[in-house]
């Protein structure tokens, strides 16, 4: 089985994040408000997975975000 | 024009009070008395049955005749209504000779099945179609304000207008009386903010009446360029003012003044809940009660379009580098925070309704109070902005290098009543000034307007030229094409410059996204039917932030589907807002969550519940299909709708200068390092930028292959015959045209 396209490289795994393929680095107890904020993903209409589990956006706040993680942060549409 | 109090206002004075603006009805018994009636036709009222009036109205101004058309089952089969409807007529109406000034050419406004609905928000909205002067190819614009669906609710599925009138006139459709009147109207003035106003008064029968008004104008602006707008009113009951939403984009307003035609008016029933009869209210009523408490429930904490409108936009587009800044140069500033959100929040008057129809509770047509104008004809009056929405916030300001919101309302107010598309004028504000930075321009070639970025004073004089007829403003009003030609045979700068740093394609000035780094949005931008427009894709996120469209196919899927789905609006009389800038709570448990699939859910509730057909997720790309591919064989047989012509400028592919390359250099040189595989070390900005260029026009190309491979056209983007099966529309002279050009 090929390794996830969207996982960091095995060796940065302790250090760094994947959000949306790009790498970020981690550090101990950062939430997903800390991974938007370093992104400065400002918009609100998020939709954020972490290794494929769903982040309601009210846990946002809350939710630590491990080490080596696989995180989505997939932007809707708006405007126009 | 009179600059007194409006009568229940004791004061013009700066106070925001939302009730206090300058009157201009003073004189109206005058202006009234100065009528002269040329023409009156009865007509007999009648509401639509599921959507539909079965009839429309044809008014030749050089004829000064009006006549009643059916409407036919296989218009309704292939077009729709709306957009459809228009683009239909007015292939009929003309040839491919037919220049935008030609007598033959129209102006078709027709509101489409659901508009007038008022269980669901966002129901209002009425779609004009003409040959645009800028662009020589048929244009669509999806506005707000009560004229369509009133129209629709005196008994016509549509209007057309063709013909020139001798002198300056206004045809009048009253539906309570059942007469249609074309009358001389020599003495009020053409700007909007006037005209509305005083029309509303003068066709109401009393201020119980003036919400059964609706008024289509333009203005001055529209007299003197080619990106002339129209605007169409509703009376807000709260202000008690005649508010303006545009019809924006490509001169409509321009072919309306050329018709001497000062305005439409429209006189309607008093609203009630089921004028449409609907097949099934009920069905409508239900998906209009959920999406109503998601807009009460969440939109505070989501767009906040309630609040703020399109302008939440502003700060968010600074954000991620897609704010249009200097020409489209850079993608964000320091001074954004003054043109932000927060600055709209504070002088849009807050806890009143502002929607452009009945019903609408997103609400999102916000009005700046208590501005008191700076420059101009109407210097000191104190007026309603309508707006900034995003797009002016961003082409007016930002886009020129202006943060100032004073001066941001003033330009904003002049172009809406002036009857100026604040979007091509924002891009060829944007273009000029680029030019003066590059010494293409200098004041001895603008008459002396010192076009240095953020000289707001400088763009309104350019505005109030172009209204005036005077100076560089007729120049300017031209539009980006044609003052690319202009300055190039005057010797004023290198024309390939010019063309990478003119943001226009097709002739139709850019809506103010950066793409540079969203091949999906160049091409969403430049294969567009009628121009660079942001109603027809907007894949910025999917493609540069969520990454999700990782192939060309991918990227052609979404080319795809959302041009023709946001299609579907202009065909019912829908505005796209309420479809995805509100989000119901669990969205993001769906498949396809940037789709909305339960809002895609209710606008197939709604249609079948208006017309009693079953209107599936399918048939929805279905019916848009039918049309998009009948505008993009109108623009062939005009003598355009091929890959030469969705070709876009540099500056919107990729960076055009060794500034904008520098600006984003560790962006640029890793993209060449590991997607072109060359090393930037040692080379100069001038050859990276030669590389970059070259991938990425090669990337654009094939982006067109793939695209028009998945829209069923040949590798020069003609639609095939096979396609034309396959969608119900061979019509005979359909499959000659496409046959001529390899289709």
């Amino acid at each position: 089985m090929g390794a996830d396209p969207g996982a960091p490289p095995a060796a940065d795994r302790d250090t760094r994040l994947a959000v949306n393929g790009e790498p970020l680095d981690w550090r101990e107890g950062m939430t997903v408000r800390d991974v938007l904020q370093a992104k400065n993903y400002v918009f609100k209409l998020l939709i954020v997975t972490v290794n494929g589990t769903l982040v309601p956006r009210g846990s946002y706040d809350d939710f630590v975000v491990p080490a080596g993680a696989d995180v989505k942060v997939v932007h809707l549409i708006s405007g126009g | 024009m009179s600059t007194s109090p409006a009568t229940d206002s004791p004061t013009t004075s700066t106070a925001r009070d939302y009730t206090v603006r300058t009157s201009y009805t003073q004189g109206l018994e005058e202006m009234r008395a100065a009528h002269k009636v040329l023409l009156e036709v009865p007509f007999t009222p009648s509401e639509p049955e599921r959507g539909y009036n079965m009839r429309s109205l044809h008014v030749d101004l050089t004829a000064m005749k009006v006549t009643e058309k059916k409407v036919t089952q296989q218009m309704k089969d292939i077009f729709v209504g709306g957009r459809g409807f228009g683009l239909w007529y007015l292939w009929n109406a003309t040839t491919p000779a037919t220049r935008w000034n030609d007598p033959e050419n129209e102006i078709v406004i027709a509101p489409g099945p659901i508009a007038g609905i008022t269980q669901y928000p966002g129901t209002g909205k009425s779609l004009v179609v003409s040959i645009s002067p800028l662009t020589d190819i048929p244009i669509d614009c999806n506005v707000g304000g009560y004229y369509g669906p009133l129209l629709k609710f005196c008994g016509f599925d549509a209007i057309e207008i063709q013909g020139k009138a001798a002198a300056e006139v206004v045809v009048v459709v009253d539906g309570p009386r059942g007469v249609i009147r074309i009358e001389e109207c020599p003495l009020e003035p053409p700007d909007s903010h006037v005209l509305s106003e005083i029309f509303t008064h003068m066709y109401a029968t009393g201020p119980e009446d003036y919400k059964n008004v609706s008024v289509v104008s333009a203005g001055k602006g529209s007299d003197h360029s080619y990106i002339g707008c129209l605007n169409f009113s509703f009376w807000d009951l709260r202000r008690k003012a005649a508010r303006l939403k545009q019809a924006g984009r490509g001169g409509v307003g321009t072919v309306f003044r050329d018709k001497k035609l000062k305005a439409l008016v429209v006189r309607g029933p008093v609203i009630k809940a089921d004028l449409n009869h609907v097949a099934d209210r009920a069905r409508i009523q239900k998906v209009g009660s959920v999406i109503n408490k998601e807009i009460h429930d969440l939109d505070s904490s989501q767009c906040n379009m309630r609040r703020q409108g399109t302008a939440h936009l502003v700060e968010v587009m600074d954000a991620y580098d897609l704010l249009p800044v200097k020409n489209f140069q850079y993608g964000n500033h320091p001074d954004t925070k003054n043109i932000a959100s927060w600055v709209w929040d504070k002088r849009f008057t807050q806890g009143i309704p502002d929607g452009c129809w009945y019903g609408c509770t997103m609400s999102c047509s916000k009005g700046a109070d208590g501005h008191v104008v700076k420059t101009g004809p109407y210097k000191g009056d104190v007026v309603t902005v309508d707006g900034p929405e995003y797009e002016n916030a961003a082409g007016l300001a930002a886009n020129c290098g202006i943060f100032d919101p004073d001066w941001l309302l003033e330009s904003n107010f002049y172009c809406d009543t002036y009857g100026v598309d604040t979007i091509s004028f924002g891009t060829l504000c944007a273009f000029v000034m680029e030019c003066w930075q590059r010494g293409i321009l200098n004041a001895e070639r603008t008459g002396g307007l010192d076009l240095t970025w953020g000289n707001a004073e400088a763009q309104m004089e350019m505005l109030h030229q172009m209204a005036r007829g005077e100076g560089f403003g007729v120049i300017a009003g031209k539009g980006i094409r044609q003052m690319k030609r202009i300055f190039a045979e005057n010797g004023w700068g290198d024309p390939k410059l010019m063309n990478d740093i003119g943001m226009e394609v097709k002739g139709l000035e850019y809506s103010q996204y950066q793409s540079k780094e969203s091949l999906a949005q160049q091409g969403g931008y430049a294969l567009t039917n009628k121009g660079p427009q942001h109603d027809e894709a907007w894949l910025i996120f999917m493609d540069m932030v969520n990454k999700h469209l990782p192939t060309f196919e991918a990227k052609a899927e979404a080319l795809h589907y959302f041009p023709l789905f946001r299609t579907w609006f202009g065909l019912n009389g829908l505005c796209k807002l309420p479809w995805n800038d509100i989000e119901p709570a669990n969205n993001a448990e769906q498949a396809e969550p940037a789709k909305v699939p339960e809002h895609v859910h209710n606008y197939c509730e709604i249609a079948s519940g208006v017309t009693g057909i079953e209107v599936t997720k399918e048939k929805i790309i279905e019916q848009s299909e039918k049309v998009y591919n009948f505008q993009r064989i109108f623009n062939l047989r005009r003598g355009y709708g091929k890959r030469e012509h969705d070709w876009p400028p540099y500056r919107s592919v990729g960076p055009v200068t060794v500034e904008e390359y520098e600006s984003r250099a560790e962006r640029y040189d890793k993209q060449m390092r590991e997607e072109i595989g060359v090393d930037p070390e040692g080379k100069t900005t001038e050859e990276k930028i030669a590389i970059t260029r070259q991938y990425r026009e090669d990337r654009y190309s094939k982006l067109c292959d793939a695209v028009y491979k998945r829209r069923g056209w040949t590798t020069d983007g003609v639609p095939t015959v096979a396609t034309l099966e396959k969608l119900g529309i061979a019509l005979p002279e359909l499959v000659e045209l496409v046959k001529q050009h390899g289709g």
